[in-house]
């Protein structure tokens, strides 16, 4: 795990699950809900002990993604030290709750010591102080310590509580000090809290206390950057009680420029940040003239206006001309160019219309869209479109569920298609598309996720009551698990339609290996677009038996022909494949040395950079957009909906760059090299005395007048005297991107797979810049090279980057040694799956080769000579060897 | 912070030192030994307990006073096929568990006498072989969780609290110290609150003797969902307990090694300690016996060993001083997993 590999230390918090506070997390939201002092509702229900009730306070914080949850019963009426170890004791019996680490927050000592010897996990102490002097707090740091949990420090001294940022520097810096020399405390187990007071409190004194916490904060992180900064937002807008929209304006852009600062904790009230973009510009301007305290009657102002702004804090906007027409139609408008803004309103009226939610459902909304649908199969709205309306679609079957539950009718559904990415396998852009593109045709789905082993699909399959199972994958060894499931299926006596689908999949491979497992039917599915028309027919009672037999008799055809076809193109043994191998010359050409050979990590590589290296082709792809960019802009079908996705894509990706939600690490190594036959060798050191591994290579076996090529080509032999070199590489830009696209609701498809399929072009965009780097700085050999974005995804440059599982070297499983080289689990948080994908899937890895002449190949299909010699210089089995080439094998 | 010195800094030389060459060998199993005499009612009361009120069968804790020559002679036979860390008979020795039995008052007797008897074992195998033993005390988990309910149909109650945890484990504590022990065990925890709290008696004792001995602390993952009984992921559990500074930490019982392999690997990438392993000779068949052969545990055993996983390897139910020969066959000239040091960021 990258947290202790990358050698830095991070702050290593635990309820039932881990909290690793790292940086790509940002900031931290820890629930403040169930804290008697900030909390009336809290208050209450602890006084009456309604504890369950209470309980389920502490549950929706972390449903609203608190990462930590503060507890806090101090109050005058209360046994506190009882009150919090009762709760403490209940919230540790939900699992839901208990899995984020607990902050005991209390004004009290032996309310602290009492929670603290309630928790099994790694909490947070908040807060002690040198209020009382240097000796108490030694004390009762020693006994946090020892308990073991991490401690906030607030801003108090024995001088008073600290409400300027040079008071609370000095306090707190005094408080580090102690801390770390004296009780023993590691630094990122300290989190300060400089203080957050009231602003705009018509007292002219409080006016910039914000501003103090800021400078404060900024000053903190930069002497003690392993520490934490942390502080209770709610209370810097406590004048405004009453007035909510105003009060998460205020606190929304507090955070933005606290945390720009350097606050990366703090007790909010999770679920309920306003977003700094989507605040009403005129009350950010107002809000933020109080919080940066820029000018005299910034409060007067604002308590002006906040009365306008009570409302839901957003302007209102003209209504257009669509808004006049009647309902229906403007459900339909609404799902057709995916505009969710009205949607709910116009449900709930026609609900009031029509007799039941059921209705609405079956009438105006699945009206809207087939009308979705038509378009989508005439070519005249595309997936981004469809996905989009899917997103309006699903808010508004969301407003209706209560309804459709007190009305107790279930509504008629098409089918239910159980999809699942295949053990082994992480990639799931294609298949979350699928889904969406299924469920508002009007199907059933029920997603399992990734990495699904069979067993559990077959359980969920009888469980949920599917008519059609769906599977996915990318990588090369998904072929050999579909295969799997598919005899499991048949084992299991099951009937069920199995779909194939995903970027490895073919008619070829569902024709030869799945079809013949499984007698039940078996389709292979090429697009997202043609899922729906495949899904429809198989659900189909009327239609299935019929169109199962005519693929079933199109996968015959395809066997047969394949089985004369393949005896026209016979392979060259591959001892003459070897004779006819690429051979530099090398007297025209001389390896060079790298300017910096050995191992670079790059922890942060600021994504920002990252942008201009895109490739947009294949992103558009992702979307079903066939055409290449810049030119699919300008498609005259396909170029209004391509326009919009760019734009919508670009937007996202300047938010993913704002918010910090990625972070980009890369690894990789210039090492001294050799070839060795097929294989390229890779030496310890320069003296090449010793192999540090041997990655096996693939030749070509087509006959062809060209020279047969292997990878090994491009490497200079061992023992020819001429000293060359080659490099690995790994990178990704996945850390992070599972809590980012949790920010998203569950019902935002479009913004979540957009996400997703960027992330992926970001890390094919950091192959892109680092390769560059490399053959500029680090290897050296084009120092002068300068090429554009279009220049280097046409790679006009010298050098090759081959990865494998890809055409040169298609056998995925050589990235284990790759990994175990470079260390790539450890230092930048790759893993590799069973089936050796990476995890997070938005990740690259492979070779680098920088002769001249190096250039990209397809290995082709491969004779069982050349297997077997490859299965023995792998050291493996020949089963294992042929289950790793599928796709490659001429047999 | 002033740290504590350690009890005997030349002993923990060489217990670091024997750590960065090789992985260490810790004994087997003492209870299923135990089991294996089919011992009597009798045999446990020995002399001294003939007119206690409640049966002590089964309390094989209190055999370290009846029957100290059985306990020895495990302790002797472990040693002789490599074993290099040799475990208390103390699992139970508890003033909580002890309840169950009526002998709470024996718990610092019990204690210092099995820590004199491995005392006595490792020092005699030390002269004979040349090669360092060391005596480890264990302390084992109590009966009692406490941050569990024992009633479902109330959640918020606790049978134990963190108070008595730390007055029984510093008796304990007191006991394995005075008898000679090396280094202390924290084990089979299935609750992270509980071993907090010997975490807390433990060092409460060392600061009383302003000297300190080395921790090891292991949990125990009690079946597939891959959790402590208390719900922690093996992370979890080990941010919970890093404050220790322990010398070591792992898993150890309820499973076998190929199980146990997964959370071992979870542990082994997030600890800044050396990391343990001693599993069960498989999982226990149908009449509660555990089958593995001393090859096939060896055979998995090799693998942790290959893949760099652990640094202390040993065994839990069910191993045998077969099973730890074999073991220490496997590992003979493996390299032990790197050790890391986090740096300040």
């Amino acid at each position: 795990m990258s947290e202790s590999g990358s050698g830095k230390r991070f702050t290593r918090l635990s309820g039932l699950e881990p909290l690793v506070i790292t940086p790509e997390l940002n900031f931290v939201n820890i629930g403040e809900r169930t804290n008697v002092t900030g909390s009336a509702k809290f208050k209450r229900l602890i006084a009456e002990e309604k504890y369950e009730e209470a309980v389920e306070v502490a549950l929706h914080q972390v449903e609203n993604g608190a990462q930590i949850i503060d507890v806090n019963m101090d109050e005058g009426l209360l046994d506190s030290e009882q009150a919090m170890v009762d709760f403490l004791n209940l919230i540790a019996a939900e699992p839901d709750i208990a899995r984020v680490p607990v902050m005991i927050d209390s004004s009290k000592w032996s309310v602290i010591e009492a929670g603290l010897r309630c928790l099994q996990g790694k909490g947070v102490v908040n807060s002690i102080s040198l209020k009382e002097g240097e000796e108490a707090f030694l004390e009762e740091a020693g006994k946090i310590r020892r308990y073991g949990a991490a401690v906030v420090v607030m801003a108090f001294d024995e001088g008073g509580q600290a409400d300027n940022a040079e008071h609370m520097v000095e306090c707190l810096s005094r408080a580090h000090k102690l801390l770390t020399e004296d009780a023993g405390f590691p630094p990122e187990d300290i989190i300060f809290d400089p203080n957050i007071f009231p602003v705009a409190t018509g007292i002219e004194e409080h006016d910039n206390y914000s501003v103090e916490f800021i400078e404060a904060t900024r000053e903190l992180k930069k002497r003690f950057p392993g520490c934490h900064v942390s502080g209770g937002v709610s209370n810097m807008s406590f004048s405004f009680r009453g007035n909510n929209p105003v009060r998460e304006a205020m606190h929304s852009v507090f955070l933005y420029h606290a945390t720009k600062a350097g606050m990366d904790m703090g007790i909010v009230n999770a679920g309920q940040l306003a977003v700094y973009d989507d605040i009403d510009p005129e009350l950010r301007d107002l809000v933020e003239d109080v919080v940066l305290n820029r000018r005299a009657d910034a409060t007067e102002r604002l308590l002006e206006a906040a009365d306008r702004f009570k409302g839901d804090g957003k302007r209102e906007e003209k209504d257009e001309a669509w808004r006049d027409k009647p309902v229906a139609e403007r459900l339909k408008y609404s799902l057709v160019k995916g505009i969710d803004k009205h949607v709910i309103e116009d449900t709930e009226e026609a609900r009031q219309q029509l007799d039941t939610a059921l209705e609405v459902i079956e009438g105006p909304l699945m009206d809207g869209m087939n009308y979705v649908g038509d378009l989508f199969g005439e070519g005249k709205m595309f997936l981004p479109q469809v996905v989009k309306s899917a997103r309006v679609m699903k808010k508004a079957v969301a407003y209706l569920v209560p309804y459709l539950e007190a009305e107790q009718t279930t509504k008629e559904k098409k089918g239910k298609v159980l999809l699942a990415t295949v053990k082994g396998d992480v990639h799931d852009i294609g298949k979350n598309i699928v889904g969406v593109v299924l469920a508002c045709n009007g199907f059933d789905v029920h997603d399992l996720g990734v990495m699904v082993p069979a067993e559990r699909i077959l359980e969920e399959a009888r469980r949920e009551e599917v008519d059609i199972i769906g599977l996915s994958g990318l990588i090369t060894p998904s072929l050999d698990e579909m295969v799997n499931v598919a005899e499991a299926m048949n084992e299991a006596k099951f009937e069920l339609p199995l779909l194939i689908g995903g970027a490895t999949t073919s008619r070829a491979h569902t024709a030869l290996k799945i079809d013949p497992a499984y007698p039940g039917p078996v389709c292979w599915v090429k697009d997202a677009s043609r899922s729906v028309d495949v899904v429809r027919k198989l659900a189909s009672k009327q239609h299935r038996d019929g169109y199962a037999a005519d693929i079933r008799a199109d996968y015959e055809e395809y066997r047969e022909r394949s089985a004369k076809g393949r005896r026209r193109k016979p392979l060259v043994p591959i001892e003459a494949a070897r004779e006819n191998a690429f051979r530099p010359d090398w007297s025209e050409h001389r390896p060079e040395k790298p300017d910096q050979p050995g191992l670079h990590v790059y922890e942060d590589w600021p994504v920002a950079e990252l942008v201009d290296y895109i490739d947009w082709t294949p992103f558009f792809q992702t979307w079903e957009l066939k055409g290449r960019y810049p030119d699919i802009l300008d498609d005259e079908e396909a170029g209004e909906a391509a326009r919009n996705l760019f734009r919508d894509g670009r937007e996202m990706l300047e938010r993913i760059v704002e918010n910090r939600w990625l972070t980009a690490r890369a690894v990789c190594a210039l090492w001294p090299a050799a070839r060795d036959g097929d294989d390229v060798l890779f030496y310890t050191d320069e003296t090449r005395s010793e192999v540090a591994e041997r990655m096996v290579m693939l030749r070509q076996q087509a006959e062809k007048p060209s020279e047969n090529l292997c990878l090994s080509d491009f490497v200079a032999d061992a023992g020819s005297g001429i000293e060359d070199w080659a490099g690995l590489f790994a990178v990704t830009t996945g850390i992070g991107l599972e809590d980012a696209l949790a920010q998203f609701p569950e019902t935002d498809d479009y913004s979540r797979i957009l996400l997703q399929s960027l992330a992926d072009r970001l890390a094919e965009a950091l192959a892109e810049a680092l390769h560059e780097k490399v053959r500029r700085e680090l290897w050296g050999y084009a120092a002068n090279e300068s090429l554009d974005n279009r220049g280097l995804i046409r790679e006009k440059y010298r050098g090759i980057r081959p990865a494998p599982g890809y055409p040169a070297c298609p056998d995925h499983s050589e990235k284990a040694k790759l990994f175990e080289l470079l260390e790539v689990t450890d230092r930048i948080g790759i893993e590799l799956t069973d089936s050796f994908a990476m995890r997070p899937m938005a990740a690259v890895s492979g070779y680098y080769f920088g002769h001249p002449e190096s250039k990209y190949f397809v290995v082709g299909k491969l004779g069982k000579d050349q297997v077997e010699d490859y299965a023995g210089r792998k050291g493996i089995a020949l089963a294992e060897a042929e289950k790793f080439l599928r796709p490659n094998l001429d047999y | 912070m002033t740290r504590l010195q350690w009890h005997d800094p030349e002993g923990v030389e060489a217990l670091f030192g024997a750590a960065a060459e090789r992985i260490l060998l810790l004994d087997g199993a003492m209870g299923t030994m135990i089991q294996n005499e089919k011992l009597d009612e009798a045999a446990f009361r020995g002399d001294r307990f003939v007119d206690h009120a409640d049966d002590l069968k089964g309390n094989n804790d209190l055999l370290t006073l009846t029957r100290p020559d059985l306990i020895a002679r495990i302790h002797h036979d472990f040693l002789a096929v490599g074993c290099e860390l040799i475990e208390t008979n103390t699992f139970n020795a508890n003033r909580v568990s002890q309840a169950d039995y009526a002998l709470e008052e024996l718990s610092e007797e019990i204690n210092h006498e099995a820590a004199r008897l491995a005392r006595e074992a490792c020092d005699a195998s030390t002269g004979e072989t040349g090669r360092r033993r060391f005596v480890v005390g264990v302390i084992g988990p109590t009966n009692r969780t406490a941050s569990i309910s024992p009633d479902v149909t109330n959640p918020g109650y606790r049978n134990i609290d963190f108070d008595t945890l730390v007055e029984a484990y510093t008796e304990a504590a007191r006991g394995l110290l005075d008898g000679g022990s090396d280094l202390i065990l924290i084990e089979t925890i299935f609750d992270t609150l509980n071993a907090k709290a010997a975490v807390y008696a433990v060092h409460e004792e060392f600061e009383r003797r302003g000297e300190r001995w080395p921790l090891m602390i292991s949990g125990t993952i009690t079946d597939a969902s891959g959790r402590t009984l208390s719900g922690q992921t093996p992370e979890a559990f080990y941010y919970s307990i890093e404050h220790a500074e322990p010398f070591s930490t792992g898993f150890n019982c309820a499973l076998g090694a190929d199980q146990l392999k997964p959370h071992i690997k979870a542990l082994s990438r997030v600890a800044d300690c050396l990391v343990s392993a001693h599993p069960n000779a498989g999982l226990p068949n149908e009449f509660g016996e555990y089958d593995q052969t001393p090859e096939e545990m060896a055979a998995v055993i090799e693998g942790f060993a290959r893949d760099r996983l652990v640094n202390i390897i040993g065994g839990c139910c069910g191993t045998t001083p077969e099973h730890l020969a074999a073991i220490g066959q496997a590992i003979e000239g493996r390299s032990p997993r790197p050790l890391r040091q986090r740096k300040a960021a």
